[in-house]
């Protein structure tokens, strides 16, 4: 039934290629989305720059915006270094952008509404951090969570602070995008419905359901602007926590 | 309300269908997405670090090496065109210290040509000058001489005409001394 808000969240196998070790691994209305994301951003992105012009085409120049946003704030917050991490946050961009836009065409499926994606994407980050973080500083790194110039009675505390902070990172990092996206989407769902039903209980009804269709239209513009939004907050993040790998020194 | 019972019970279930009350909890799924994910993202990534991110990179990096570069050009076209302006204007001023000297030259020229001319019609005009004074001189000399000559016939004839008689020697020596007393 299309009045209810949690349906659109429902994961639909389209086949199965069957069960390893009990996990049952099938191709999905998730799969589908992602792999769309994945063409709309490459064929875009390709399409776009397909010319190399010195003058920019539209496209060209929105994909070359799309690089200097994401470069200068990777630069910005990570300093030089950070830009061999480049192609990463990028990706991770894109792809959060692009499914969270995706999601907001009716009837398709928003991949970052379920959890398990987005702390994937998440745990991703982190142990992206932990890796370069231990490459670059070795044991020095755990120094991250010791903070200098704090009195010596606090400094455990703070060090206890500093590591479930740390520790809560990925949590709050898939959480974040995770409900803005489930609870948007319900959210819009809901109110949708209510024009529905109000438009079902007669002339009364359908008048006042001007009301909830209004608040429809404005939810969708700022479902756009979460969309946007969340994808950007999901990449600073990601940098600041790469700038602690980087130089865990504050 | 009852629209709201009905939803309930559908969404129950859907619930009882994919085994779990909340689609996003529903760990059957996660396998497959993890796997999607994994596949998806890595595919991306994959693009994006071998052609798309080096691909914009470049163009933006070619735009900015010929913004640079234009830049230089014009710079050095600048300054060229300023050592022309410069050689120009020296060429200009090296000319106009020529043509000056050149008029001035000329104009020293004429004078001292004009200078010799005028002194040598000067000196023409003084000995003229000083011949015809001389011949004056000469002239009102003989004129002078003659004066007494022509003084002593007319009181000859005068003195002739009145006494019937007159000694040359003595009117002379009277026409003499009237001259001299004069």
């Amino acid at each position: 039934m299309a009045n209810d808000p949690i349906q659109q969240f429902q994961i639909v196998e389209i086949f199965s290629f069957g069960e390893i070790g009990g996990m049952e691994f099938a191709m999905t209305n998730s799969s589908v989305f992602m792999i769309a994301a994945v063409a709309v951003i490459s064929g875009f992105l390709m399409g776009a720059t397909r010319g190399r012009t010195l003058v920019p085409t539209r496209a060209q120049s929105v994909a070359e915006l799309l690089y200097s946003f994401i470069a200068n704030t990777v630069r910005s917050t990570t300093g030089t270094e950070g830009m061999k991490f480049f192609p990463f946050i990028f990706t991770l961009f894109l792809f959060v952008l692009t499914c969270n836009l995706l999601g907001m065409f009716p009837y398709f499926f928003t991949v970052t509404s379920h959890l398990v994606v987005t702390f994937a994407l998440a745990m991703a980050v982190m142990t992206m951090v932990l890796v370069v973080g231990f490459a670059r500083h070795g044991v020095r790194f755990l120094e991250l969570f010791v903070p200098h110039g704090v009195p010596k009675p606090i400094l455990p505390f703070i060090t206890l602070i500093e590591v479930i902070s740390f520790l809560s990172r990925p949590i709050s990092l898939s959480l974040r995008l995770f409900g803005n996206m489930l609870a948007g989407h319900i959210v819009l769902k809901v109110f949708a419905g209510f024009v529905v039903t109000m438009g079902a209980a007669g002339v009364v009804g359908a008048v006042g359901g001007v009301l909830p269709f209004a608040m429809t239209v404005i939810l969708t513009a700022f479902e756009f602007l979460i969309a946007g939004l969340q994808a950007f907050v999901f990449t600073v993040l990601t940098c600041v926590y790469l700038n602690d790998a980087l130089h865990p020194h504050h | 309300m009852a629209e709201t019972t009905q939803t309930a019970g559908e969404a129950a279930q859907a619930a009882a269908e994919s085994g779990s009350a909340f689609p996003p909890f529903d760990a059957s799924t996660f396998p497959s997405q993890l796997l999607w994910l994994a596949i998806t993202f890595g595919l991306l990534y994959y693009l994006m670090s071998r052609f798309i991110a080096p691909r914009i990179g470049g163009i933006i990096e070619d735009r900015r090496d010929r913004v640079a570069n234009d830049l230089a050009e014009a710079e050095r076209l600048k300054t060229e065109t300023d050592e022309a302006i410069a050689a120009y204007e020296q060429a200009l001023a090296e000319a106009k210290a020529k043509a000056h000297g050149i008029a001035q030259d000329t104009r020293d020229k004429i004078n001292a040509d004009l200078e010799a001319k005028r002194a040598e019609v000067d000196a023409e005009l003084a000995e003229k000058t000083q011949a015809a004074e001389a011949r004056i001189d000469e002239v009102r000399a003989a004129a002078m001489a003659e004066v007494g000559t022509i003084a002593g016939d007319a009181a000859e004839a005068v003195v002739t005409k009145i006494i019937g008689s007159a000694k040359r020697a003595d009117i002379d020596k009277a026409v003499s001394t009237a001259l001299d007393g004069r």
